[in-house]
């Protein structure tokens, strides 16, 4: 049996913005092969359908439409050296790192010696969030909806009731606007919205749509079209029907997590992607993950900036022929917070940044890091939003003991 | 002029395109004979057909000496032939009837009895630690169970776009989008008024499912009453395959019939029905408190399964009638069969349903010559998840690069199958139609990542704009 050399020193799964941010920093670092395999004809990711302006504020410096910062993704990764594999799809992966795929070429093998998986999350569509009635077309996600207005310029429908009220709610009010579609309302089971203090204003003067606090959707209604939704005000019970022919369901995020879930890698139960480090280190060893995959979701340049911090690692790693002995420690929430990332820290770690989201609104503005019964750091936050993320900066007034078990974060005061 | 497969009268004219309608089709297809079905849809199996637990029985769990007993009991042999040569998608998981408390451990073995009565000798009572050698996952307070081997998983769309298929190539005609409004008879020969048009037979098959008392009815004939019986149903992530080997089976009590938990051939599992008697027979809206009820009896069942995420839910209806039994009469001298009350089992029985039918016919007066040649059995799309998919399938890659071109990426279906679903005998024509042929959308994402590019390409591969397709205009 011959030893089959790899093929590529990284493949990255996935051609969003941490996909190609990742690969073009690992060239840059100077590893040699590294392939970037995306199923789309076009990599780039979710920004791919987002026609509104502010993408890589944070790791361009300027501001862009989501097409045009996909674009100047992919030509900063081609320029630095990196191959791409489009309307490729990853089929398997073995836990060596061999992966397969299949594309109009036919079926092919790669062997790699490293593995990112960046595949991205996306919204939970009406059945996953379990919605009874009808099955009427008219029902969207916003991923859907951008595509089918900007790329393929599809009819939406008339009237369209929006639910959540977060960023991505009102970009698809934005999409729905540009369809000549009129929004009914943004509705939304908390008892505000989730988005900038600016945006229900702009939504309201500007558009002419309100924001519904306290509203569960109940019901859709509709045969051959949606016709109607019933809503129920949650504090109340009361109901009341509004009579559209779109509903489009926006945000609770879930990471495209399939792959890492059949390698039997380590999953967090807080963000329902693998459990890694800041390094990305997954619990199997040659497997990195970055992006929204791990935290769903940050913006497209948030999600970029931190995959190239993942490079340095993993080129780091590759350096030095494997990854070190591994003293980290896992990192848990406690309710409202729904994940915090990274997973597992360092125990030498004396300033930890930490990413997190809470599922609610809380007027408490303190945050502390516990290991067992000792607190590790305080830190203060602003308003803490629902369905927003934080970056969080602890300084640490103790060391983390490395035989003292998980560490937690929860909100204090 | 008079098209090859639109005589002035027809000799056979079917009422309904679910299972049981495409199965009369091709066995009538087998004869000497002209034969229309009529549907009042725009495609086969969009009624019962299409929304029920996929599951070929062996009839261990029918009243003994019924004709549903026996016709189940055929039906379930020759389908498990069929599915293998036209290859769609059969996994033999086998099934256990599981008993959670002492009434339920109490019942087995008289289940076991029954299925003797059936001719069906294979049950084997099992302890408690052997079905939790089988099903690891099973939730906690399980007391023991019957093993029911021969019950197995099937595609139900596939069988019946095959049936439809096969009767198509032999000729017989479907008129989609007509639906019968009255019956009369003149010169010895039906004359049905539809939504499109005029047809004209010599033999009657109702076949209608949901609505055959109405058809029944159209004939002056009133022999039972169909009360839809709705069960919802909850499929759950594929990641969730791994927690189920076997069809979990409730063991029914005086109370209730209780819900299943089953592989499906898609990789998914299901969870369902509930039983609700509704008087509409278009009602197929999920309901929250359905979805509950399935929520905490899976959690009951399988907790680790309501982990996970779910993919789809959905509502079908059963043709429950008054009687214990199948309404299938012969209507001497009227030259009309009324196949009435095919109940979940349908799907199971419906190719013995139909040999049957033909039996009565023929020996009602209905002159049937064999073909020289048999028809032939379509060769299905394999859309199961263990049949060799054609993302998976190298060689018909080469030969096609459109297999290798993966558009909905939860379900991996191809430019090339999406094709293929368009194009032939039986096309789609609609969204379902094309996610029953081919899968597309009905995975995890239900279009997040695939919908545009999918709706797209079928605008352009069918006879009808995108609006339509969504139901923005007619």
């Amino acid at each position: 049996m011959s030893v089959r050399q790899p093929d590529f020193d990284v493949v990255v799964i996935g051609g969003g913005p941490a996909g190609l941010s990742a690969a073009t920093e690992l060239r840059r670092l100077g590893v040699k092969k590294v392939m970037v395999i995306d199923r789309e004809s076009e990599a780039g990711g979710i920004p791919r359908h987002c026609f509104h302006p502010g993408f890589g504020l944070r790791d361009l410096h300027r501001s862009m439409s989501g097409p045009r910062y996909g674009e100047e993704l992919v030509r900063r990764a081609r320029r630095a050296g990196v191959e791409l594999a489009l309307s490729t799809t990853v089929t398997d992966v073995s836990e060596v790192g061999r992966v397969s795929v299949t594309s109009r070429s036919g079926i092919t093998q790669f062997d790699a010696r490293s593995i990112l998986l960046a595949t991205g999350a996306r919204e939970r569509p009406r059945s996953a969030r379990l919605v009874p009635g009808d099955r009427a077309p008219g029902v969207f996600t916003t991923g859907q909806l951008q595509q089918w207005v900007y790329l393929k310029k599809l009819a939406v429908g008339a009237t369209a009731l929006i639910v959540g009220a977060e960023h991505v709610s009102f970009s698809a009010m934005l999409t729905l606007r540009h369809a000549g579609v009129t929004t009914v309302a943004l509705t939304t089971e908390l008892d505000r919205h989730q988005s900038v203090a600016l945006a229900p204003l702009f939504a309201r003067m500007v558009v002419g749509v309100p924001v519904w606090t306290n509203q569960r959707v109940v019901e859709i209604s509709g045969r051959g079209r949606v016709s109607s939704v019933l809503l129920q005000d949650v504090r109340t019970g009361a109901t009341r029907r509004v009579n559209v022919d779109t509903v489009v369901f926006t945000g609770d995020w879930i990471p495209d997590q399939e792959l890492a879930r059949r390698l039997t890698m380590d999953i967090n139960a807080g963000t329902s992607g693998p459990s890694t480090d800041l390094g990305g280190r997954t619990s199997l060893a040659p497997f990195y993950a970055a992006g929204n995959l791990v935290h769903p979701v940050e913006t497209a340049d948030v999600a970029a900036l931190r995959a190239r911090d993942i490079a340095r690692h993993l080129a780091h790693d590759l350096d030095r022929g494997g990854r070190s002995n591994e003293t980290a420690l896992n990192v848990v929430v406690e309710k409202p917070l729904t994940w915090v990332w990274p997973n597992r820290i360092d125990h030498s770690s004396r300033t930890v940044n930490l990413a997190m989201r809470i599922g609610d609104f809380d007027s408490r503005k303190g945050l502390v890091l516990r290991q067992g019964g000792l607190i590790l750091g305080r830190a203060k936050v602003g308003v803490v939003k629902a369905n927003r993320s934080m970056s969080v900066q602890f300084t640490l007034r103790s060391g983390i003991d490395q035989d003292g078990g998980s560490l937690t974060v929860a909100l204090e005061g | 002029m008079t098209l090859p497969n639109s005589p002035s009268t027809y000799d056979v004219a079917i009422v309904g395109a679910g299972v049981v309608g495409c199965a009369l089709a091709r066995e009538f297809a087998r004869f000497e004979i002209s034969t229309v079905v009529l549907e009042r849809q725009g495609d086969v199996c969009e009624g019962t057909s299409k929304a029920n637990t996929a599951i070929l029985h062996t009839g261990f769990d029918c009243v003994p000496g019924t004709l549903e007993a026996r016709l189940v009991r055929e039906g379930y042999a020759l389908l498990g032939q069929y599915a293998e040569c036209a290859g769609i998608a059969v996994e033999r998981t086998g099934a256990i009837l599981a008993a959670w408390d002492d009434e339920q451990l109490a019942a087995l073995p008289a289940i076991k009895e029954k299925a003797e009565k059936n001719g069906y000798l294979a049950t084997r009572l099992m302890s408690v630690e052997e079905v939790r050698a089988r099903e690891p996952h099973l939730g906690e307070g399980l007391l023991g169970g019957l093993e029911v081997p021969g019950e197995s998983i099937i595609c139900p769309w596939t069988t019946v776009l095959a049936f439809a298929k096969e009767a198509a190539m032999a000729g017989v005609a479907f008129r989609f989008n007509t639906e019968l409004v009255s019956v009369a008879r003149a010169h010895g020969e039906y004359v049905l008024s539809t939504s499109g048009g005029e047809v004209r037979a010599k033999w009657l098959i109702n076949a209608a499912g949901l609505t055959s008392d109405r058809v029944d009815g159209l004939c002056h004939h009133q022999d039972f009453t169909v009360t839809p019986r709705r069960g919802e149903l909850i499929v759950f992530d594929k990641l969730s395959r791994g927690l189920i080997n076997t069809i979990i089976l409730p063991v029914p009590n005086s109370r209730t019939k209780g819900v299943l938990v089953s592989p499906t051939v898609f990789g998914n599992v299901l969870l369902g029905p509930t039983a609700d008697d509704i008087d509409d027979p278009l009602a197929t809206a999920t309901t929250s408190s359905g979805l509950e009820r399935l929520k905490e009896a899976g959690r009951k069942i399988m907790p680790e399964l309501l982990e996970e995420e779910v993919t789809a839910t959905y509502a079908g209806l059963r043709a429950a009638t008054e009687h214990q039994d199948y309404q299938i009469r012969m209507h001497e001298g009227e030259n009309y069969v009324c196949v009435g009350g095919i109940r979940s089992t349908g799907l199971t029985s419906s190719l013995a349903v139909a040999r049957y039918v033909v039996q009565l016919a023929s020996q009602a007066g209905l002159e049937l010559t064999a073909r020289a040649h048999e028809p032939e059995i379509p060769v299905m799309a394999p859309i199961g998840e263990f049949q060799l998919r054609r993302f998976l399938d190298d060689a018909a890659i080469a030969e096609n690069p459109d297999y290798g071109e993966i558009m909905c990426h939860c379900e991996r279906v191809t430019r090339g199958e999406i094709v293929d679903a368009c194009d032939g005998e039986i096309p789609a024509t609609s969204i379902g139609g094309l996610r029953r042929r081919t899968r597309a959308m009905n995975g995890r994402c239900q279009g997040f990542y695939c919908g545009a590019d999918v709706v797209s390409l079928l605008g352009e591969l069918i006879p009808a704009d995108p609006a339509t397709l969504t139901g923005l205009s007619e």
